[in-house]
């Protein structure tokens, strides 16, 4: 299959370990993959924070980079960015009267799928050790982003694949299913609120004693580990595709 | 069909405002660890409860499916809803009053109570009484109005405000509430603990004088059935069964919103409610009355129907399900906000999600300081995913805060910081050009991290974010830099 990367920006700009995991699964599968060159962001940031008419080039850019015939599926890291791909950007195309927008939005956004859904739902994938050859040594815990969890219904995707890395330890989070209070544009206006919802997540990572908290979203991922390290704990945050990655004679080490 | 528009419906006024802007608001909440644990607790326990009543029905979401779709329907032919209810409860005996707004509403109350010659009337726990303010209007008025829910009563007596739209007392732990009624009730027995079933005990002594004596009940409504002219009310304690039938005069104030089709919906809606709002699989007390029953229960029977707002909401073809709201409080006992902040924060009778929607929807968003509630909210989706209607609470959220940006457009003022950073932020996320070659500037933040690898203070706005998170150091090449090079050396 012709995979198209969609990085996202966090990862593009700050995390692009995880864009090269990400490529390297799918090429272990015996995929193509591309990066369409053009592509930066789905414009959530701005459409979450109200800015709708600023938002238009970011999705429009999205969609132009997307709405090609080169590739089979689109693929992001991302629970997030995907939702918003899937759901938000017919919703301000909608709001911005642009028909022709919403059904291009509808097109892209119905072959982009986050990596443990394109993983388990498309490609069959259910036991990483086996037919990803994913193996790493650690204990860890998994925190399910909000938007992957509610919007997507990514259920037990993400846990499964990461339970069935070789060598892995998986330690339940508890209250796992509570937003770690990132929410974009949320943690800077309402960022003692945001920090509150921070700190609990923070405590519970901590009770589990895992070395690391994983998980599918680089955003949230970035904010639980500003809070870790604020508070000097010991556990840091890696995105799951890291940890697939991770092989027997390339252990990834964080 | 052509749409004439016949100009904005009027807002809605009284209790529904942020008197100050959340963030805020929430800043002095947070600062109190009690609440905190208060909340925390109540709202665990009531989660707990709610999922496992939920989980008990086969088909839960097909129920869900039906209450949306039934609101839906009353909200699209709400005039006809609302005439065929008025034809149906004026047959019966009972009398109908239209309220434009809050005032209007405590004027009509007043009046009728007035008709009585009391100073004293009982009241049901009621949202669109809190919401017009009524118990003040009554208080300048010179008539006392006694509250005979629990929580409500705790709530009075200790000259606080309901933070919570079931449980309005949620931020009381039974230690507070034991020190309100030894404060403010007058015959209370000096020796009483915070041991729930005595906590009960005193206020249902307290209060067994006032059902006696009555004259005037007031109470709210969780359904009009409009074919049958029926009002309902549910409940959990008896008080509002008592309120419901010995008085000799019943005035109800109701939102017109709440008129359902037929009495054939109930069945539906006595599955969603109690098991959304309590974690109950039925309420206790379930009371419907049409009109007057001759000899039995009151015999002077009023209803105001309550606009308030409610036109406008129904207005904006985005938000208009919001109105579907059947205040069960699930919405609020599952935020993540709301669990921190409790409900003063927002300000307005209608706290959490539902109320960071609502109150604008009703007062508009420019209203006082209402353009900060869409705002208290991460976007998690936990309220829309427990809504027995399935109001899209989220996507409401995001609409009403770009209201709330463009409301500010045309105004004559320099540009916030958060205008800015969107601006350059559509320029720079707006082509993979763009993007890339601000991404050249990446070393630069490996600099400002230092040794460390970590970006401990940011100037602006974006200081918010590390007063309590670090940032780590960005790589030094991005991910489409090093794309490109492998490209090339292939």
């Amino acid at each position: 299959m012709r995979i198209a990367l969609f990085a996202t920006c966090i990862v593009d700009a700050m995390y692009p370990d995880t864009a090269h995991a990400t490529v390297k699964i799918l090429r272990r599968l015996g995929h193509e993959v591309i990066f369409p060159e053009n592509q930066a962001c789905c414009g959530q940031m701005h459409i979450n924070s109200g800015y709708m008419p600023e938002a238009l080039p970011v999705v429009e850019n999205h969609i132009s980079a997307f709405d090609t015939e080169g590739y089979d599926v689109a693929v992001a890291p991302s629970g997030s960015c995907v939702a918003s791909v899937r759901h938000q950007h017919g919703f301000l195309a909608d709001r911005l009267g642009r028909p022709d927008l919403k059904e291009r939005a509808a097109r892209v956004g119905a072959r982009t799928y986050e990596l443990s859904q394109l993983l388990t739902d498309v490609l069959g994938i259910t036991d990483a050790a086996a037919e990803l050859g994913s193996y790493f040594p650690q204990s860890i815990t998994y925190h399910p982003s909000c938007h992957g969890m509610r919007s997507l219904k990514l259920e037990d995707r993400q846990l499964n694949l990461l339970k069935s890395v070789a060598g892995i330890t998986v330690n339940e989070l508890p209250e796992a299913d509570q937003c770690c209070g990132f929410g974009g544009t949320f943690s800077i206006k309402n960022s003692e609120v945001s920090s509150a919802m921070l700190e609990d997540k923070v405590k519970n990572i901590c009770s589990t004693n895992a070395s690391l908290c994983a998980g599918g979203d680089a955003s949230c991922l970035m904010h639980i580990g500003g809070g870790l390290s604020r508070s000097g704990a010991k556990p840091t945050t890696l995105h799951l595709a890291n940890i697939l990655a991770s092989t027997k004679d390339e252990v990834f080490l964080p | 069909m052509t749409h004439v528009f016949l100009g904005m419906p009027a807002a809605g006024q009284g209790n529904l405002h942020a008197s100050e802007p959340f963030p805020q608001a929430a800043h002095h909440e947070l600062g109190n660890t009690q609440l905190r644990a208060n909340l925390r607790h109540a709202t665990h326990t009531i989660r707990d409860k709610r999922l496992k009543v939920v989980g008990e029905l086969p088909d839960w979401e097909e129920l869900r499916d039906a209450g949306e779709a039934i609101k839906n329907f009353s909200m699209a032919t709400l005039e006809q809803r609302l005439e065929e209810f008025e034809r149906n409860f004026t047959a019966a005996g009972g009398t109908i009053h239209w309220a434009r707004d809050a005032a209007e509403a405590n004027e009509i109350v007043t009046a009728l109570i007035r008709e009585q010659q009391v100073a004293e009337v009982v009241k049901v726990k009621s949202m669109a009484t809190q919401e017009i303010g009524l118990n003040e209007h009554l208080e300048a008025q010179g008539i006392d109005a006694y509250e005979t829910d629990l929580a409500e009563l705790i709530v009075q007596l200790g000259h606080d405000k309901p933070s919570h739209i079931l449980v309005p007392a949620i931020h009381r732990n039974r230690t507070e509430v034991r020190d309100i009624f030894l404060r403010e009730m007058p015959e209370v027995d000096p020796e009483l603990t915070d041991d729930p079933p005595r906590l009960a005990e005193a206020a249902r002594r307290h209060l067994r004088k006032k059902f006696l004596t009555a004259k005037v009940a007031i109470s709210g409504a969780n359904f009009a059935l409009a074919d049958t002219g029926t009002l309902g009310v549910v409940e959990s304690e008896g008080n509002g069964r008592m309120c419901l039938t010995l008085p000799e005069t019943l005035i109800t104030v109701m939102g017109i919103e709440k008129v359902l089709p037929s009495w054939r919906d109930l069945e539906v809606f006595m599955q969603l409610l109690p098991r959304s709002s309590t974690g109950e699989r039925m309420n206790p007390y379930s009371s419907l009355w049409t009109g007057v029953t001759p000899g039995d229960g009151p015999q002077n029977v009023h209803l105001i129907l309550l606009d308030n707002g409610r036109t406008r909401a129904l207005s904006d073809r985005v938000a208009r399900s919001a109105l579907n709201c059947i205040r069960c409080s699930a919405c609020m006992n599952v935020c993540p906000v709301y669990e921190r902040t409790g409900g003063h924060a927002y300000g307005s009778t209608y706290p959490g999600p539902i109320g960071a929607i609502l109150s604008p929807l009703l007062t508009g968003i420019e209203a006082e300081e209402n353009n900060s509630l869409p705002y208290a909210s991460s976007l998690c989706g936990a309220c829309y995913e427990a809504c027995p209607v399935k109001i899209n609470i989220p996507e409401i959220l995001v609409h009403l805060r770009a209201e709330d940006v463009d409301s500010r457009r045309g105004q004559a003022r320099l540009p916030s910081q958060m205008d800015l950073l969107m601006k350059g932020g559509s320029w720079a996320l707006g082509s993979g050009k763009h993007l890339g070659l601000l991404e050249k500037a990446l070393p630069l933040g490996q600099l400002a991290a230092g040794r460390r690898k970590k970006i401990k203070k940011l100037p602006g706005i974006a200081a918010g974010w590390t007063a309590s998170r670090d940032i780590p150091a960005p790589p030094s090449k991005s991910f489409r830099d090093q794309w490109n090079a492998e490209k090339r050396s292939q």
